[in-house]
């Protein structure tokens, strides 16, 4: 950057002060809806608040109680295992999605343009629309072919439930990453293929050695916003299983939402809130950590 | 046939390129063959993007009395193409005003974000090799990142009633300080491409610091409004979180919101249901159908940067 600059460092010229009067007003709107609320939200996990009424101080107890709360703990495995299988799933259908893409191909762009399309659909309706698949047509599928596992709604199991929204996770998420690793693949440089030819590397070998520790930035990238967005998964679970059944696809956005709104336990989740972005924090760290020093540049 | 890819030919070649052991070159194995293979496999995986659509359509236009019990029934066509689910469906959830209030919320709000995001990200990033307090400041909002809306709900659903906006109000001020830590990095990062000289001649011709910033500095931000506006439309359009906990003591909708909230009024009539689903879709497919190339630019520029 402008190393010039440094010298004038510490004079306030009558420029410096008219950008910070502007930017001082900015300033507080972001920390009134966004610190001041996290700071809210641990001071309500300090106290047994129900979401009216009165309420008393209860110190640290509600963060002791959230680490034995059954419910909570499920919530957190839930959304644990779903990440961690969006982010492999996603990534691995959307790379090699994204490899064909990028071959010369008839109708490319029309075919890059189709693959999108699930990315720009909001995730409740698409939810909504893929409720009805699990629940009437693979059944009737699973009926006609005789094929056992199908014959019962996913949806109704504890043990496929969290698989239905997977699926539907993915058919969004790997839209969006396929178009990130695409525009990742054209960063390569023809020649480097070129000298991949006269080496006679080809298939498997050339994308191990060559491509994918070239692509390794957008790779990052798209661990991160995939994990990230798994994380989060909300809309997909209001819409397929209101958390469902026996609380297996309870994710903590939607615990925090569905106790802590309606059910009474504004403190208690509260303190999930507090806790839960401390545990966003930590994974986006870790996750900058072991992936940025990976990264081949060319 | 042979299209080219664009490709970024200013890098240079790395001179070591991993020792790769030489192998029996599969010589040039007619290509066009290769790449045939791979358009109709392709092409079979759009089906899986294409059959949930479709039965959204099929349903939509058909009547409850042809939803047979086996798939072939429930997908076939419908006997005739008539418009009244759909009629029946902007009836029931108030299409019109859940639309209006989808436009109003998303419109607004990226209008608000391209203007007051612009204006810090330039206040920052310009100064920001200057004080380290611009420099804490970009740190400050761009850490805001981390905090998932779910953390925040809670408290801002209280301290929106306590303000006594909460309603459409209140959820556009939402959006515009959940959006700001990423629209600032995106803002700040693209201000690097504009040189200094465009301040100091119109500081030269006797411009105010104000004035030098609209007329020269956000014109030729053109590029990233483009990027912040498609981001910034996409999340809010979709979002369901923000309007359902703020907006929930309004009888006001969103789009998606309605789906959510007139759900038990369907009942069991799929044909309305999916009507009712279609028309919530359908404005940002035809959104994407016209501006799909911005589009796409604007979501990868913003997750590249």
């Amino acid at each position: 950057m402008e190393k010039t600059k440094k010298k004038a460092k510490n004079s306030w010229s009558k420029n410096d002060k008219i950008f910070l009067g502007i930017l001082i007003p900015i300033l507080v709107l972001f920390f009134c809806f966004n610190t001041l609320p996290l700071i809210r939200g641990f001071y309500y996990g300090l106290t047994n608040f129900r979401g009216y009424g009165d309420y008393d101080f209860v110190g640290l107890r509600n963060f002791q109680d959230l680490f034995s709360d059954v419910r909570v703990g499920k919530s957190y495995m839930f959304t644990f295992k779903y990440a961690i299988v969006m982010t492999i799933v996603v990534n691995l259908i959307s790379l090699i999605l994204a490899l064909g893409l990028n071959r010369s191909i008839r109708g490319k762009n029309v075919l890059r343009g189709i693959y999108f399309v699930p990315n720009i659909l909001g995730g409740l309706v698409v939810g909504y629309i893929f409720s009805f698949i699990f629940t009437y047509i693979l059944p009737t599928i699973g009926e006609m072919t005789g094929i056992g596992f199908l014959q019962n709604s996913m949806l109704a199991s504890t043990k496929t439930a969290w698989i239905a929204i997977v699926i539907v996770g993915a058919w969004q998420g790997i839209a969006m990453n396929t178009i990130i690793y695409i525009s990742g693949l054209q960063t390569v440089p023809e020649e480097v293929y070129e000298a991949c030819m006269l080496d006679g590397a080809s298939g498997w070998k050339k994308f191990s050695k060559i491509t994918f520790p070239l692509i390794m930035p957008f790779v990052t990238i798209n661990l991160v916003l995939c994990m990230k967005n798994a994380l989060m998964v909300f809309d997909q679970i209001m819409s397929l299983t209101n958390g469902g059944p026996a609380q297996s696809t309870e994710s903590i956005s939607y615990l925090i939402y569905n106790n802590g709104m309606d059910g009474g336990q504004f403190g208690f989740q509260s303190a999930n809130a507090f806790v839960f972005f401390i545990v966003i924090v930590i994974i986006s760290f870790l996750q900058m950590k072991f992936l940025g020093g990976k990264e081949e540049q060319l | 046939m042979e299209e080219k890819t664009t490709v970024v030919t200013e890098k240079k070649v790395p001179e070591t390129l991993p020792y790769v052991k030489p192998k029996k070159t599969h010589g040039a194995v007619g290509s066009k063959a290769v790449n045939r293979i791979i358009t109709v496999l392709l092409v079979l995986g759009c089906l899986t993007i294409f059959f949930p659509l479709y039965m959204t359509v099929i349903i939509a236009f058909k009547q409850p009395s042809e939803m047979t019990n086996d798939v072939a029934g429930a997908l076939a066509l419908p006997e005739s193409w008539s418009l009244d689910n759909f009629a029946e469906a902007m009836r029931v959830t108030d299409f019109w005003h859940s639309l209006g209030n989808s436009f109003l919320l998303t419109g607004v709000t990226v209008v608000i974000c391209i203007l007051l995001h612009s204006l810090a990200g330039y206040l920052i990033g310009r100064k920001m090799n200057r004080h380290k307090i611009f420099k804490a400041s970009y740190y400050y909002v761009v850490s805001g990142m981390f905090v998932p809306f779910a953390v925040l709900m809670m408290p801002l659903v209280k301290q929106t009633a306590q303000l006594g906006i909460a309603n459409r109000f209140g959820v556009i001020v939402l959006y515009v300080v959940f959006f700001m830590p990423m629209n600032i990095m995106l803002y700040a990062g693209y201000l690097k491409n504009i040189p200094t000289a465009l301040e100091e001649a119109a500081c030269v011709d006797g411009a105010s610091a104000w004035q030098t910033y609209w007329r020269v500095i956000f014109p030729n931000m053109k590029p990233m409004h483009a990027t912040v506006a498609v981001l910034t439309a996409m999340s809010t359009w979709n979002d369901v979180m923000t309007p359902l906990v703020i907006m929930s003591g309004t009888d006001q909708n969103t789009l998606p919101l309605a789906q959510l909230n007139f759900q038990t009024q369907f009942g069991t009539n799929y044909n309305l249901a999916f009507a009712s689903y279609l028309l919530a879709l359908l404005p940002i497919l035809i959104f994407y159908i016209i501006c799909q190339k911005q589009i796409i630019n604007g979501v990868v520029n913003g997750a590249v940067k």
